[in-house]
């Protein structure tokens, strides 16, 4: 059994190894096979695994494989070495299975692409980087993983790379996440140094024996676990790479960009969580930097006019939601609502990159409309998603996942009503900016006319994803609708359930609530965007609007305080004396060249000549002696 | 018989020597190069002889004949090579031969 968890990522690395070197040579259905086959088997190993995992669970609820010892020198030692517990199943469950519809849908999606193997070749590094980083037993081999996902999304932001603008988009990504990881490996130090150990399971027994709650080494680490999640999770301040992201191929932004490497931040913290339980004040940081991040991505999402642009926008206020889940303590409602955004957000990804792929690369919702009848499974399989997005009471999968953070936001012994307030604010402005989407798009009359329908292999993976999307919620039901709690049975065996503080008050309130704001969010979408389009038109020129359009100008900030100064001081000091030192050696070198060079004529004579001095050089020199 | 003093002799045959050195650095005509080496070789030549002379031995002669023979050899080759040259660039003058060079002189 601990030989088929080995094996989980070691089939999508053998699937890179191979498209890797003989990618270019063979024919795209081989390569296909390759690619999608190997993450196949990884999900299907993953059920495997993950049914003997819950109807044989072990003494202490873990699986653990050791390949081989990496690194062990000065009392550092790390392993390469895997280790399955209820936290990590359920992220290698989404990676390998969602990723595995990914890889479908993209075979048809980047049929004929000249770059369709180094596409499958770079999916499967991912697939393999991001198993390693949910599967690692410490942090090192953790940040290994951290940093190939980086590496990956990279890559494929940056896959169409004649187009400077993509290029661009790739590098800002890298050098955003980049300032968050900086953080991070700092902190592993700082953990390293002070509790000897790099093993999570140590590190955590360690930490809550060494430190005390709130003691100020706990405090640091802590915070700096936190800024390489936020870094990679896309989270205030450091949000400003994931729309950029969109540049990349739809298959990449919905496995990479919603469904599975942002979310790596929600997994560092859920899986140090301890860590954080010692250090209240940034359990609180995380906490808020959610609100305020799924707040001010939902103005945004309300503005943007590109497909993909919303949907990043409303991946970063998911992901809000997560950390506002974790900041509060309530662990297994961030992982659950990970679980169901990865289903709804891939799906809406996929649907959306299917529209722009038939309507020839239009990205503007404005220039579509009317789609509803065009291409009805597209529709109806949007429609799904979006719902889910919005909290569509009920009947979908979202409600039930953020109905439950919503709930410990006010409930929870860390919770306050001023987070629960910015969470119900939230889901008005996710389920507004959804359905405006949705109204957009696929309602009004016809703008752009797609030229064909859908084969078969988008269709598939997107109808499989819009059943989880509908169908996953039913695994954890609230306490007022039988509360029937498998998802979090399962992961509180690792995890610690919710403190509750507000007993009293009722938790139907709350749902009640939060389905009322969910409706009156689409309707208030159905009378601006499709019965009265004037008045989001007046709207749509207001300063207040571009402001939001642009992301709240951070991009702008950042540009003044960070980028123009490098820039200026790299300017100023072009020519400095340092350059003036290397620049001199160059410039003698190249001159006794061009001197040297001078003899090399090719004259019968002057090579006489010069044999003729050498000559009478050496018997001067032999009559000396 | 009068003897010419060996300082003479041997000054005699270093100007031969630098009259051919400076026949073949100052002449552009392949042919005149040649002969200038010719001119070099029997400098060279005579020098043996006067060794020879000077102490009464054959061996300078003998030497002498060696490079005769080394001479003929050598203005054969090269009186084929001139020929091939003329043939194929219709000159005799050495450096217009100049290909064998450092390419960035090009002019």
């Amino acid at each position: 059994m601990t030989l088929l968890l080995a094996l989980i990522p070691i089939l999508p690395l053998f699937g890179f190894l191979v498209l890797s070197i003989f990618g270019g040579r063979l024919p795209w259905k081989v390569v296909a096979t390759i690619g999608t086959g190997s993450v196949g088997l990884s999900a299907l190993l993953t059920l495997i695994i993950g049914t003997v995992f819950l109807s044989l669970p072990s003494p202490d609820g873990v699986y653990a494989v050791n390949l081989w010892e990496w690194i062990n020198t000065g009392g550092l030692t790390a392993n390469i070495s895997f280790r399955l517990d209820a936290l990590s199943l359920v992220f290698i469950f989404v990676v390998t299975f969602v990723g595995f519809l990914i890889h479908v849908y993209s075979v048809e999606f980047m049929k004929g692409d000249e770059g369709f193997s180094r596409f499958f070749a770079y999916m499967n590094l991912f697939v393999f980087s991001m198993l390693v980083l949910v599967l690692a037993d410490n942090l090192l081999l953790l940040y290994l993983g951290w940093e190939g996902v980086g590496l990956c999304s990279y890559l494929l932001i940056g896959f169409w790379y004649k187009e400077p603008a993509n290029g661009y988009a790739a590098r800002k990504a890298f050098i955003i996440t980049r300032v968050g990881d900086t953080a991070m490996i700092i902190g592993l130090f700082l953990l390293f140094i002070n509790l000897g150990t790099l093993n999570i399971n140590e590190l955590m027994q360690q930490a809550s024996l060494k430190w005390a709650m709130g003691s100020p080494l706990a405090l640091l680490t802590a915070a700096l676990l936190l800024g390489g999640a936020v870094g990679k999770s896309a989270q205030l301040p450091l949000q400003t790479w994931l729309p950029d992201a969109m540049a990349g191929p739809s298959p990449v932004s919905a496995l990479i960009h919603a469904a599975t490497m942002v979310t790596a931040g929600v997994y560092l913290i859920a899986r140090t969580h301890v860590l954080f339980a010692l250090a209240p004040a940034v359990q609180t940081a995380v906490a808020v930097i959610g609100a305020l991040t799924l707040l001010l991505a939902g103005f945004s999402a309300l503005t943007q006019h590109d497909l993909k642009r919303i949907l990043a926008y409303s991946t970063i206020s998911q992901i809000g939601y997560m950390f506002l889940a974790l900041g509060v303590g309530a662990w297994s409602a961030a992982i659950f609502h990970f679980m169901v955004h990865a289903f709804f957000k891939a799906l809406l990804f996929l649907a959306g990159g299917a529209v722009i792929l038939l309507l020839h690369e239009e990205h503007d919702i404005f220039k579509m409309g009317g789609l509803r009848k065009k291409m009805p499974v597209i529709f109806w399989t949007f429609l799904i998603g979006s719902a889910s997005l919005a909290a569509l009471p009920l009947i979908t999968a979202g409600f039930y996942s953020k109905d439950q953070i919503l709930w410990f936001a006010w409930s929870a012994s860390n919770g306050s009503p001023w987070l629960w307030a910015a969470g119900f604010v939230g889901a008005f402005l996710t389920s507004l900016y959804t359905f405006r989407m949705v109204f957009i798009t696929f309602f009004g009359e016809t703008k752009t006319e797609p030229d064909h329908q859908p084969g078969k292999l988008i269709v598939i993976p997107i109808v499989i994803l819009a059943v989880f999307s509908l169908l996953a919620g039913f695994i954890e039901l609230p306490g007022s609708m039988g509360s029937f709690h498998l998802f979090s049975d399962v992961l509180n065996t690792l995890l610690p359930s919710v403190i509750l503080s507000h007993e009293n008050v009722s938790e139907i309130v709350f749902q009640v609530l939060a389905s009322v704001i969910s409706l009156s969010g689409i309707y208030l979408a159905y009378v601006l965007y499709l019965k009265k389009p004037a008045l989001a038109g007046s709207f749509n020129k207001s300063r207040i609007s571009n402001f939001f359009y642009s992301g709240w100008g951070f991009d702008r900030v950042y540009d003044i305080v960070f980028v123009k100064p490098v820039v200026w001081l790299a300017d100023i000091d072009k020519n400095d004396f340092i350059d003036l030192f290397s620049k001199g050696i160059a410039m003698v070198t190249i001159f006794f060249n061009k001197a040297l060079s001078l003899m090399q004529n090719g004259k019968v004579r002057w090579a006489v000549m010069a044999l003729a001095i050498g000559i009478v050089f050496i018997l001067t020199i032999m009559m000396n002696l | 018989m009068v003897t010419i003093p060996i300082e003479i002799q041997i000054l005699f045959a270093a100007s031969l020597f630098l009259l051919g050195l400076i026949g073949l650095l100052v002449r552009r005509n392949i042919i005149f190069m040649l002969m200038s080496i010719e001119v070099m070789f029997n400098s060279a030549g005579l020098v043996f002889i006067i060794a020879g002379s000077r102490w009464g031995q054959t061996d300078g002669q003998v030497m002498f004949i060696f490079i005769l023979a080394v001479a003929a050899a050598e203005v054969s080759v090269g009186l084929a090579l001139i020929l091939q040259m003329f043939h194929h660039y219709k000159t005799l003058d050495a450096d217009e031969l100049s290909k064998l060079r450092d390419s960035k002189n090009d002019s």
